[in-house]
């Protein structure tokens, strides 16, 4: 089997999707905890908004971002004649 | 997937659960009907590991795909269960809360880096290494980039991360079982590794596979049920993690009062005094140039630094990056941004984790799968920070400030182990906060006594904890005798070997690091100890760069992993050793626990350069890329 134009449209839209992901991962994660001080003085949900979001936020974002990825790329594999057989 | 398969899992499962909440259950009539505390201990101790037995027999095999990686039919949900089981250590089980409860905000690093790492393994490697399929990580390397060199180096940073990191779990065992059931430490370790062979050695990964779930469920039961408990007793709503924030507000007050009681003051003064009179001592030694007080020195200078931590003033729990000067904070922040980052791409990178997604039947679910571990070490992990506050607001509120005479029996029964420690420094009677010191360990083991639960809460803590500690250590000693067999002796040695003398080898390997790492733990290694948190900063900067390029770059070289893989690994361990042993100048402040930081860019560079000046993989190499990015094509 050969490489088609198919292919590399999954595999572009693939990174694409990753990318964004990481971005979104990336955000939560180091960008929070850089202006942490900074945040402190926002309260949410009786919590200092940083501390929150290190001890809950930042996980439930983890979870859905997997949660999506997993979706979204077996989706992608039906929609692009990619997925395994047997299912 | 059969679905008839996948139902009848279910089913078992559920029954099990069942069972354990009525074992649980019975056990809680029977501790009220007089059964005496020890033989609690003991039954919860015996019915556990009977069962993981149990599991691991009935998991017997003798076919390699089977031993190696579970026959790949491993649904999602329950692979989720088994990584999940597979991934808390008893680090996590025990020690989690009680970073918490010491280090406030900063030891969120932890919290973010152990579950963050989980969205590198989703997106970037879990997928991709199950359409490749084979056995262990050192195969990908192998396949990918050509000849022995490159599995080699893998197989040794299996080795080097997978080691101290189990026998860490072992000794864990050995803590666990020796205070639960009155035996001695070293009768504890060898009992704790019977457990552990009665479930891999006959079964290898298909009887590790199953048993791991059993034990995720018991740990994540035994984790919920206490400080479910508190939570109600404190707030009235049995969801700590929903209403913690409250409690927290609580704690910061009461930090407030505490700070300008001068009480309090004046036994942080006691300490200050205490740390400047060591200070005079050892600056009158020092003087002397006696080499035999070197030793004492050492000691003093120990002593001086726990008053001085006493001495100084209360940070607020939630408080980012608490420190002194404004540098101060800099480099806390910065060290808590390369530990948290650090941890996530070495969880990333330990092979232990990343070959359970080998034992998927798809693909599609090897994705999935990730959800569900994620999923189920959410549940811990989101639980243990308000552990730690429903903790604190106890010792802060009910113990500090009480006399000392009257203090709740709790404390007696775990300073006789030395894990509390209460010193009337300022005579007045009444316990300030400075006089108390608290073994991180003792949140989570303490807490059923603190929330006044009845002991069978306690057995089913210890029980949780030695579940941790097995199944993490099962999936480590595997991995590594796992890359010994089929990485070295089979895939280097002997290619004509057949299966029976495979699985015998592997066998016969696993029983060796058991009894090795069981020997290693025995003598109580500190060192050794202290050298856990290196695996995930040499398990990310060996593996992390050369398996991402390897399925996003297809130009990576031969050459240029395997200079790439020794450049990381080198200067991870360069800097560790440099900075723990022989005193060298930190960079940027960095800790060594931290040495991933440099070494994993190094890595990716060190590859994207040799990779450019060599020339480019074969065409079958190239299509090995290709197709491990597609579920269903095959070049």
């Amino acid at each position: 089997m050969q490489l088609t134009d198919k292919h590399r449209e999954y595999w572009r839209r693939n990174l694409k999707l990753t990318g964004v992901l990481l971005a979104i991962w990336f955000t939560v994660t180091f960008l929070v905890v850089w202006y942490a001080r900074d945040l402190s003085d926002i309260v949410f949900l009786d919590f200092p908004l940083p501390f929150w979001v290190g001890a809950q936020g930042a996980l439930i974002v983890y979870v859905m971002l997997v949660r999506h990825y997993a979706r979204r790329m077996n989706e992608l594999d039906e929609e692009y004649g990619v997925a395994e057989d047997g299912r | 997937m059969p679905r008839v398969f996948v139902s009848k899992i279910k089913k078992y499962y559920s029954f099990y659960t069942g069972g354990f909440v009525m074992f649980v259950l019975a056990l809680a009539v029977a501790e009220y009907m007089g059964m005496p505390d020890q033989w609690i201990g003991w039954t919860f101790m015996a019915a556990t590991v009977a069962l993981y037995a149990g599991i691991g027999i009935m998991s017997r095999t003798a076919d390699v795909t089977e031993y190696y990686v579970a026959g790949r039919r491993v649904p999602a949900i329950f692979n989720g269960m088994a990584t999940g089981a597979d991934w808390m250590s008893a680090a996590s089980f025990i020690g989690m809360a009680g970073t918490l409860y010491a280090k406030g905000y900063d030891g969120l690093a932890f919290v973010m880096g152990w579950t963050g790492g989980y969205v590198l393994v989703a997106l970037l490697l879990a997928p991709y290494l199950r359409k490749f399929g084979q056995f262990t990580i050192p195969d990908f390397m192998g396949a990918r980039y050509g000849g022995h060199m490159a599995r080699t180096i893998a197989v040794i940073g299996t080795i080097l991360a997978s080691f101290t990191y189990v026998t860490a779990q072992i000794y864990g065992v050995g803590i666990i079982t020796s205070r639960f059931l009155g035996i001695t430490f070293e009768v504890g370790v060898f009992v704790g590794l019977a457990g552990l062979l009665v479930c891999s050695f006959l079964g290898g990964m298909r009887a590790v596979t199953w048993t791991q779930v059993a034990q995720y469920i018991i740990l994540i039961i035994a984790y919920l049920m206490p400080v479910v408990f508190m939570s109600y007793q404190v707030t009235n709503v049995p969801v700590p993690q929903l209403v913690y924030g409250a409690v927290l507000e609580k704690v910061t007050a009461r930090e407030d009062e505490i700070m300008a009681d001068p009480a309090q003051a004046s036994a942080r003064d006691a300490y200050q005094a205490r740390a400047d009179a060591l200070g005079a001592r050892i600056a009158m030694l020092e003087a002397g140039h006696n080499p035999a007080a070197g030793e004492e020195i050492a000691q003093l200078k120990h002593g001086r630094e726990i008053a001085e931590a006493k001495a100084r003033p209360l940070n607020h729990h939630a408080e980012p990056f608490p420190g002194r000067t404004e540098a101060e904070r800099d480099t806390a922040r910065l060290n808590f941004i390369a530990l948290t980052f650090c941890l996530m791409v070495g969880t990333a990178s330990l092979p232990h984790v990343l070959i359970r997604f080998y034992t998927t039947p798809s693909v599609r679910e090897a994705r999935e799968s990730v959800f569900w571990s994620l999923f189920f070490i959410f549940l811990l992990y989101f639980t243990a920070p308000a552990y730690a506050v429903f903790a604190k607001y106890e010792v802060y509120t009910n113990l500090v400030g009480t006399s000392i005479v009257e203090l709740p029996g709790w404390v007696a029964s775990w300073a006789k182990l030395g894990l509390v420690m209460v010193e009337d420094i300022n005579h007045d009677g009444i316990l300030q906060l400075a006089e108390l010191t608290l073994n991180p360990d003792v949140i989570v083991l303490a807490t059923p006594e603190i929330a006044g639960l009845p002991y069978v809460v306690a057995g089913l803590v210890a029980a949780g904890g030695l579940a941790a500690a097995l199944s993490t250590a099962d999936g480590l000693l595997l991995t590594i005798a796992n890359a010994l067999s089929h990485d070295v002796y089979y895939q280097m040695i002997n290619r004509e070997a057949s299966t029976t003398r495979r699985l015998a080898v592997s066998k016969g390997l696993l029983l060796l690091v058991a009894l090795v790492a069981a020997w290693v733990a025995s003598m109580k290694p500190d060192t050794i100890l202290s050298m856990v948190a290196w695996a995930f900063s040499i398990a990310a900067a060996c593996f992390f760069p050369a398996l991402v390029l390897g399925i996003f770059w297809k130009r990576a070289t031969k050459q240029g992993a395997v200079a790439g893989m020794l450049v990381g690994l080198g200067l991870t361990l360069f800097y560790l050793v440099g900075v723990k042993f022989y005193g060298m100048a930190k960079w940027f402040g960095i800790t060594d626990v931290s040495a991933g930081i440099f070494g994993i860019p190094a890595g990716f560079a060190t590859i994207l350069l040799v990779s450019l000046f060599t020339p480019a993989p074969d065409r079958e190499t190239q299509n090995m890329v290709e197709s491990v990015r597609y579920p269903a094509l095959n070049l």
